[in-house]
């Protein structure tokens, strides 16, 4: 595994903490993605974690540290450049526009894809991961229940041929059924050849469909290694999995 | 009945004089947040664009149709690039600041312009060239309608609806409705948002332009401070029908032009102004979404 590390990275955080205003919200955290992986980012309430996405996709501005995609600095780059890169994200809180049908917020998604003209077939893609979106095209977002919507964040995230897809807290209060589904679709586009990194509470079910998990705490790295390591570790049952 | 029918016909044409600029309000806010109260500003340079335009090309002596559009094309095209200029120096470098910091700075931009408007036109009076015209009057019987307002409402309608598709059929119209509603959402996309947001001033200018040229045409008397009442009544017909609200922007105008012209016509001229500003305090009380505007629950 240590012999191509540095071709096979697709994303890697050196050191970086991200402050709002005096308040530092990640603080010189360090991991490595690597292509083809599922990497969760656990941790409770206030670790860092959507903050972590945030500075990946440029929404945020690191205080300290490098974010390297391909071992190209991105920290500092517009949000919509780093989307042109083939980062993608679905945001916490479903971040949808619900003022727009669901068609519209495809499309949306599309807006970086490589080509125009694949635009359909990508669209139908989306529909096969999620069959009540074709049912809903038309219908304004607004409208959609919770699963559903979270669906749409994914389904437009996929729109724009990500290479690397960031996932915030894909099942926030959703239905344990539902949750399942949409974890074992998120397998699915992994297993199709994306990049995942996943940021979740819900840390088992989040390890159990990882490669690789990350633990924050308070904004710093608690714990990283393999998610079936993690999943056996003692600390990290008593901790998040409630045992 | 006659007077009724020219009273309709008077307060469409103001009203969708008013549309054109309560557009530009209704669709910076939308994007922004923000009152741009520059915005009336625009709408007076539209006016005298149009008239040193008319001037420079001596249209004055040959009225037509093409002489009219031309100038309009002239007036909207200089106020784009008017709208642009103002987001670009004064609004983009404080997208981060406290929203204050920018109404405070419209204000300041607004102010600005009418003062460098008087440095620069003089502050008298200038008259705008009669570029187009018709002899006679439509009449219908007794009924006489002065086409100059049906010509108006008529090209305001036209814009609104190249607005429209813009808004709702075209790539950069769904990133506008995008990026009003979540800038980082639609910085997400991928969507250069502040290109969005220069594009939006540009739209919005273009059309206050189109505005002062149609002003001019019916009320030829223009000077630097026109933009200032204008401004704040297009504003106020922009909150009647909802801020941020486009198919609002048009109703409020409407209402407002066609209440004005009533309230002139059947004897109470002298409370032609106080009449929007009545209107906002009842609006502000009643249903202070305005008539089309929803409630926006605030983003913790």
């Amino acid at each position: 595994m240590a012999t191509n590390e540095t071709s096979d990275v697709v994303l890697e955080l050196k050191n970086v903490s991200v402050k709002y205003g005096a308040i530092e919200a990640v603080r010189g955290i360090d991991f490595k993605v690597r292509k083809g992986e599922i990497v969760s980012l656990i941790g409770s309430n206030g670790a860092g974690k959507t903050t972590t996405l945030r500075a990946i996709s440029g929404l945020v501005r690191p205080s300290g540290g490098e974010i390297l995609h391909h071992g190209e600095r991105i920290s500092g780059l517009a949000p919509h450049l780093i989307v042109r890169r083939r980062i993608s994200q679905a945001p916490e809180g479903r971040g949808i526009f619900l003022n727009l049908s669901v068609e519209e917020n495809l499309d949306l998604g599309a807006w970086c894809a490589p080509t125009a003209s694949s635009y359909g077939a990508d669209l139908e893609r989306v529909f096969d991961y999620f069959p009540r979106l074709r049912e809903r095209r038309k219908q304004n977002a607004g409208t959609l229940s919770g699963g559903e919507q979270q669906m749409l964040a994914i389904g437009r995230a996929l729109m724009s041929h990500p290479e690397l897809l960031l996932l915030d807290e894909p099942s926030l209060g959703l239905a344990p059924q539902i949750i399942e589904k949409i974890f074992e679709i998120v397998t699915q586009i992994n297993q199709a050849g994306t990049t995942v990194v996943l940021v979740e509470q819900n840390a088992l079910q989040a390890l159990e469909i990882s490669h690789h998990g990350i633990v924050l705490e308070t904004g710093a790295v608690k714990l990283q290694g393999p998610a079936a390591e993690l999943l056996k570790s003692d600390e990290i049952r008593k901790a998040y999995l409630g045992e | 009945m006659i007077e009724f029918v020219q009273l309709l016909v008077n307060g469409l044409s103001l009203g969708s004089i008013y549309a054109l600029i309560a557009l530009g309000y209704t669709m910076v806010f939308g994007i922004l947040q923000l009152i741009n109260f520059a915005h009336g500003d625009v709408y007076m340079l539209g006016a005298f664009i149009g008239m040193y335009t008319s001037r420079a090309l001596n249209l004055g002596e040959h009225p037509s149709l093409g002489a009219l559009l031309l100038v309009l094309a002239v007036a909207m095209a200089g106020c784009a690039a008017m709208g642009f200029l103002i987001e670009r120096i004064a609004y983009r470098p404080l997208r981060k600041a406290p929203r204050i910091n920018l109404l405070i700075t419209a204000v300041g931009v607004s102010l600005f312009l009418e003062f460098a408007g008087q440095l620069v036109f003089g502050a008298d009076p200038k008259f705008f060239p009669q570029i187009f015209s018709i002899e006679s009057d439509f009449s219908f019987g007794e009924l006489k309608i002065n086409p100059l307002q049906v010509l108006v409402f008529g090209i305001s309608i036209v814009l609104m609806t190249i607005l429209q598709t813009i808004i709702y059929k075209t790539r950069i119209g769904r990133a506008m409705r995008a990026a009003s509603f979540s800038h980082d959402l639609a910085s997400l996309m991928g969507i250069p948002t502040d290109r969005v947001i220069s594009f939006t001033f540009m739209l919005g200018s273009a059309l206050a332009g189109a505005g002062g040229v149609l002003v001019g045409l019916i009320y030829p008397k223009i000077e630097p401070l026109m933009g200032s009442m204008m401004g704040l009544k297009a504003f106020v017909a922009a909150v009647l029908g909802g801020i941020g609200n486009v198919t609002g922007a048009v109703v409020g105008a409407l209402i407002l032009g066609l209440a004005e012209s009533f309230l002139v016509g059947y004897g109470y001229p002298t409370f032609r102004d106080a009449l929007a500003f009545a209107l906002l305090i009842l609006i502000l009380i009643l249903k202070p979404t305005g008539l089309f505007g929803t409630k926006r629950t605030e983003k913790v």
